[in-house]
This record gives C-alpha cells, sequence and structure tokens, in this order.
C-alpha cells in the first residue's frame, strides 16, 4: 500500500472502531437491543482485503460482520439504524446486527449460523465462473467455522471445481468462550487444513492492514486467474468479549494487554508517520471518522421505528408474504 | 414426442424444457451428470447441455444447497438435487435457516431463485432412512414453496413454474410414482404453484391428497362408488402455496373431508388444511374430519410392516365409509 491507500485504510478502519465503540455505548444505553458481536479489534482485515477485491467482487461474513459490510460500502449511519431497530436500518430492521448485509455492493450477507455462508461463496464464485465475469466470491469466518462440516464440504468442493474463491479465517484465538487451541487438531485451525484439500494455506498478521492487503491480493489474483481457491488464516484478537454477554474474563490478561499492543490502528498510524505522513494529517483523519459516526448516532437515533405491517412483507420475491391461496 | 412419457422421463424433460429457454439454469447434485441420477431423473441432460451445466458434486448435501443458494443470489437459477428427501436432514441449515430466511432478513435485497428437487416417500422397502415422507418437514417452515406433482405431465409443469419461480422451491418427485406414465404436456406447459386439482369430481366426500395418495385415492374412490359412495378427490399438488380455496369450494359440494397423507399424523400437513377447514369452513361441513396419515413410527423395512404404516387403500376406504355414514 502506498501513502495514499494505507491513509485511506487508516481512516476506514478508525471509522470501524468509532462505529462499533458507538454500538457498544449504545447497547448500554438500552437503544440497541438483542446481541451484538463486536468487530472490535479485527479491523485490517476487513480493510485490507476489501481494498485488494474489485466492487464488483462478492463478500459474504459473519454475524461478527459489521466491519465487513462497513468496508463494502455500508454506512455507519444505515448499520447503527439497523442495529437501533430503525426503519432506516441496511435491512429495514429485520436483520439486526447479526445479519447486516449491502447486496448493492456486492456484500451478500451476515449469517449467524458458524459456518453456513462458505457453501454460498463456493455458489457465488461458480456463478461467477459460469457467467464469466472474472468476479471473485470471499468468505470470511471465524477459527470456530473451521471444525464444522460445511468448511470441509465447501473447500473439497471449491478445490474439485477450482472455483474463484477465497476463504479467510479470522482466528481471534477463541471459539466463543473455548480457546480454539483446545478443540482443534491442529495448531493452525485453517491454514493447516489447506493440504488436505490441496489448496495453499498461508498465516498472515490479520491486525497488519498492509499485509492483509498484500496476501488478499496475491490469493485473489489467483483465484481471478482460474488458479482455484486459498485459505488465508488472519490473525487478529478481539477488543470485547464474544458477545453482549460475554465480558471475556477467560482471557489471560497478560495475553490481552500484549494484543492491545498490537492494535491494527496503532500499527497503521506508526507506519504512516513513518511514511512521512504528518500527524495532524492522522489527526484529521481520527476527527474525521468521529465525525460521521457522531452524525451517524444522531440520524440513527431521530429515526423513526418500522411499521409494524413491514413484518409480513419480503417473504417472496413479490414482497408479499402470502403462503396460500 | 412419445405418446406416453413416465413419471422419471418427465422430470428429465421438465428441466430440459427449461435448461433450453433460460442459459441461467444449472443442475448440480451427487451422479446427475454421466450416471443419469440413480433414479434415472437427469438421464439426457449432460449429453445435451454437457458439463457446464449439469455438475456432478461429492456427497457434501450442505455444500450442494449452500452452493445453489449462492449462485442463486448471483444471476443463477440453480436446479439442486439431493437424491434422497431423508437427506435434506442433511442440509437442514440451508432449507431451514438460510434459504427461506435471507430475502426477509435482509430487507429484500436478496432473492433466492432455486429448486432443490428429491425424491421423496415409501412403498419401496427401503427402510427407515430412504422411503420418509418429508414434505411436512419442509412445511414447518415458512419461506419455502413446497410442489409435489402426481402425474407426468403435472411434473413438466410444476417444473417449470418451480424454476422460473424467483423464490425457492422444494420438489418432491415421489419414488413410487416414478415408472407411472401418462400423456406428455405440450409445449410450454406450465402449471403455476398452488393451484389444487379436482382429478375425480364427487358429491359424497371430498378427499383431499398429495404425490403418490392421489392415485390411491383415485383407487378408493373408484372402490367406493361400487358402493354408492361418490368421493370427489382434490390433488393439492403442492403445500406452500396452499390452495384452500379449492378445498373448500369442493366441500361445499360435499360436506365431508378425508385428508391422505403419506407423511406421519404426527406434524403432517393434514393438520393445518384442517385447522383452516374448521377456521374458514365449519359450517361447511356435516361429519368429523378424518384424517388417513402415516403411523407415528419410522419406516419399517418388510413389505407386510410397511403397509401397516403408510396409507393404503383399505385404509382410505374405511376412512370414507365412516365419514360418509355419520
Amino acid at each position: 500500500m502506498d501513502r495514499a491507500e494505507l491513509l485511506a485504510a487508516y481512516e476506514q478502519m478508525t471509522l470501524i472502531r468509532r462505529t462499533e465503540k458507538a454500538a457498544h455505548d449504545l447497547f448500554l444505553q438500552g437503544l440497541v437491543k438483542g446481541t451484538t458481536h463486536l468487530a472490535a479489534g479485527h479491523e485490517a482485515i476487513a480493510v485490507g482485503a476489501s481494498a485488494a477485491l474489485r466492487p464488483d467482487d462478492y463478500v459474504f461474513a459473519t454475524y461478527r460482520g459489521h466491519h465487513h459490510a462497513l468496508a463494502r460500502g455500508a454506512t455507519p449511519e444505515e448499520c447503527l439504524a439497523e442495529l437501533m431497530s430503525r426503519a432506516t436500518g441496511l435491512c429495514r430492521a429485520k436483520g439486526g446486527s447479526m445479519h447486516l448485509t449491502k447486496a448493492s455492493t456486492g456484500m451478500l450477507g451476515s449469517y449467524a449460523i458458524v459456518g453456513a455462508h462458505l457453501p454460498m461463496a463456493a455458489g457465488a464464485a461458480w456463478s461467477a465462473r459460469l457467467r464469466g465475469t472474472e468476479q471473485i466470491a470471499v468468505a470470511f469466518f471465524g477459527d470456530g467455522a473451521t471444525n464444522i462440516g460445511a468448511f470441509h464440504e465447501t473447500l473439497n468442493l471449491a478445490a474439485v471445481w477450482k472455483l474463484p474463491a477465497l476463504f479467510v479465517c479470522e482466528n481471534n484465538l477463541y471459539m466463543e468462550y473455548t480457546p480454539i487451541a483446545d478443540v482443534t487438531a491442529v495448531a493452525r485451525p485453517a491454514a493447516d487444513r489447506a493440504p488436505a484439500y490441496g489448496i495453499p494455506g498461508e498465516v498472515v498478521d490479520g491486525n497488519d492492514v498492509d499485509a492483509v492487503h498484500e496476501a488478499v491480493a496475491r490469493l485473489a489474483g489467483r483465484a481471478r486467474a482460474g488458479d482455484g481457491p486459498a485459505l488465508l488464516e488472519a490473525h487478529t484478537y478481539r477488543h470485547f468479549g464474544h458477545s453482549r454477554a460475554d465480558p471475556a474474563t477467560y482471557r489471560p490478561a497478560e495475553e490481552v494487554e500484549r494484543w492491545l499492543k498490537h492494535d491494527p490502528l496503532d500499527l497503521a498510524r506508526g507506519r504512516l508517520v513513518g511514511l512521512g505522513v504528518p500527524p495532524e494529517t492522522v489527526a484529521a483523519a481520527d476527527e474525521r471518522a468521529s465525525a460521521v459516526v457522531r452524525e451517524a448516532v444522531e440520524a440513527a437515533k431521530a429515526a423513526p421505528p418500522p411499521d409494524p405491517d413491514q413484518a409480513l412483507t419480503d417473504v417472496w420475491a413479490d414482497g408479499g408474504a402470502a403462503w396460500r391461496t | 414426442m412419445a405418446d406416453v412419457i413416465t413419471y422419471r422421463e418427465a422430470v428429465a424433460e421438465g428441466i430440459a424444457r427449461e435448461m433450453r429457454r433460460d442459459p441461467a439454469v444449472v443442475c448440480l447434485g451427487e451422479d446427475i451428470g454421466e450416471a443419469g441420477g440413480v433414479f434415472k431423473t437427469t438421464v439426457g441432460l449432460r449429453a445435451e447441455f454437457g458439463p457446464e451445466r449439469v455438475w456432478d458434486t461429492p456427497i457434501s448435501e450442505q455444500a450442494i444447497v449452500g452452493a445453489a443458494m449462492g449462485a442463486a443470489m448471483t444471476g443463477m437459477r440453480p436446479v439442486a438435487e439431493i437424491m434422497f428427501s431423508d437427506f435434506l436432514a442433511c442440509c437442514w441449515d440451508y432449507l431451514a435457516n438460510e434459504i427461506p430466511k435471507v430475502r426477509y432478513m435482509t430487507g429484500g435485497q436478496v432473492t433466492v431463485p432455486l429448486v432443490v428437487r428429491t425424491a421423496n416417500g415409501g412403498g419401496l422397502g427401503f427402510g427407515a432412512q430412504h422411503s420418509q415422507a418429508t414434505e411436512n418437514w419442509a412445511f414447518t417452515v415458512p419461506g419455502l414453496k413446497i410442489a409435489a406433482p402426481a402425474t407426468p405431465a403435472d411434473v413438466i409443469g410444476m417444473m417449470a413454474a418451480a424454476i422460473r419461480s424467483d423464490d425457492p422451491v422444494v420438489f418432491f418427485e415421489h419414488k413410487a410414482l416414478l415408472a407411472t406414465k401418462g400423456a406428455p404436456p405440450p409445449p410450454d406447459h406450465v402449471v403455476e404453484l398452488g393451484r389444487a386439482a379436482v382429478v375425480r369430481p364427487g358429491t359424497d366426500v371430498t378427499l383431499v391428497a398429495l404425490a403418490s395418495m392421489v392415485p390411491l385415492a383415485l383407487k378408493a374412490a373408484d372402490l367406493l362408488a361400487g358402493e354408492g359412495i361418490e368421493a370427489e378427490v382434490v390433488d393439492l399438488r403442492c403445500l406452500v402455496p396452499l390452495d384452500v380455496s379449492t378445498v373448500l369450494a369442493s366441500l361445499g359440494r360435499t360436506s365431508r373431508l378425508v385428508t391422505v397423507e403419506e407423511n406421519p399424523y404426527q406434524g403432517g400437513w393434514g393438520g393445518t388444511l384442517v385447522s383452516l377447514v374448521a377456521d374458514e369452513g365449519f359450517a361447511l361441513l356435516d361429519a368429523p374430519v378424518r384424517r388417513v396419515a402415516g403411523e407415528c413410527v419410522p419406516l419399517p423395512f418388510a413389505d407386510a410392516l410397511e403397509e401397516r404404516v403408510i396409507p393404503t387403500v383399505d385404509k382410505v376406504v374405511a376412512a370414507v365409509r365412516d365419514v360418509a355414514a355419520y
């Protein structure tokens, strides 16, 4: 990434971090119901990968997916309005935190059944190949998903069909509350499975936006050229617990401290300064991101709730919900 | 085209007709390509349309249906085969949580125009894990359309409607009907989903049936006619959309209702149909409603045992006699 690209990535990561912080605060204020699975700490994976993709590539994410929606063009206002059950929400308040989707930009959903979206990404890649569009499909998933059947079925199918797909594991060391190492037969839950399917498996520092960008650009290029899928395991750490219900007390203090010192925003900021970007330029990016999120919070708060009758729409393609004639 | 076509041939013909008219239609499933399907319901498709449109898959039901979903969300019209309907359980997440919900939970941002075809039902001695009538499984999930044709012509017409539908359709092909024959329908034959058919008029009792239960109900009706009981037989064709209007109209003529369901009584589709009749057609009834359905046990292997569990002509005749005599 050159200076301009890195600065843009930094600003986008900051925007995601501020949005996640706002989601956290709004929950504590009683304005977000249900639960949230915040991606603070994971920003570099979404932003680095997105910068390496074409605008028409497909992205599939998990219930921890706010960063991917934002990286693929959803606005903080749309996302926060969705979390706050507003009519102006990204999914018109029908999805909530776990299902942020921006189909118009190819962000084809956030799925809350672990691993379920990997076959979908394979299918989108298959579709791209059949239509000859040279698009690729990327599935982002957690380390926990590497132990579910759909992961293995998908990798085999994608390898056999040589699909233009990329599978990016966000390994944050914990499958929900349990260390992934305690429940996984191999040390690197994604990358070490790649040889079983005859595809490349790599590990990258998921907090280094430049490194993620480089790896995704290379593996995406390979997939786009018809050389088949790959697995990328990006190591990262969540700043919050698994979900709202989880204070994450099971994580050793030393480990938390070590990872917080390896923060993706700090890393990018340090690199920008090293590249000679003036501190006031970085501060201006921070301020712009803060202002956008501040305004997003106010706009979402002011937005109306959904019309209850909207509950009975959007089941079928005709917009309705009729199940009988 | 030949004068008659089998139900089995009609499946391949129905798919082929749609593949000829729409290049977005592609097929995937286990053994569907070179082998032509374990039930020979996809014979000829690979030869006519090639490997880029007819894809053999590994035994990976989640990958098959999940990939079909991803392809459907991005411009294709996939037709995925799940070899036996019992195996829908292996990819149930897609039928229960993903396919029927993604349009709704994204506020209408995506459509999922796909068909999941599957060989359904018993009577062939395949035992507990290859014989179930699982249409009621799909019926528990809002957001799926459910088709279950009883004749070769309906297979073709309903396949056309299912593939052209912008909504997901689970398409149940009944194993016991594969060898049955009928007249081939004309070109561009489309049977709109959600339109039941009165396949035998009658004045005394309405028999509502689905798939292989339709010919069974017709046999029962013939026997009953010899006793002076005229049964009207309604082929429901689809569970979603459910054609309640046709059933109520029939009850307006007969005032008596017997459902004939292969799925278990417990959770079977007739329970919902009967509840709708109770809500909206109670005044039409002159007798209690009877449901002839599968016994609530796993499907046994031996013929004598299987016949004890699933509906038979004798069971239907007995139920109709009771209702008619009330």
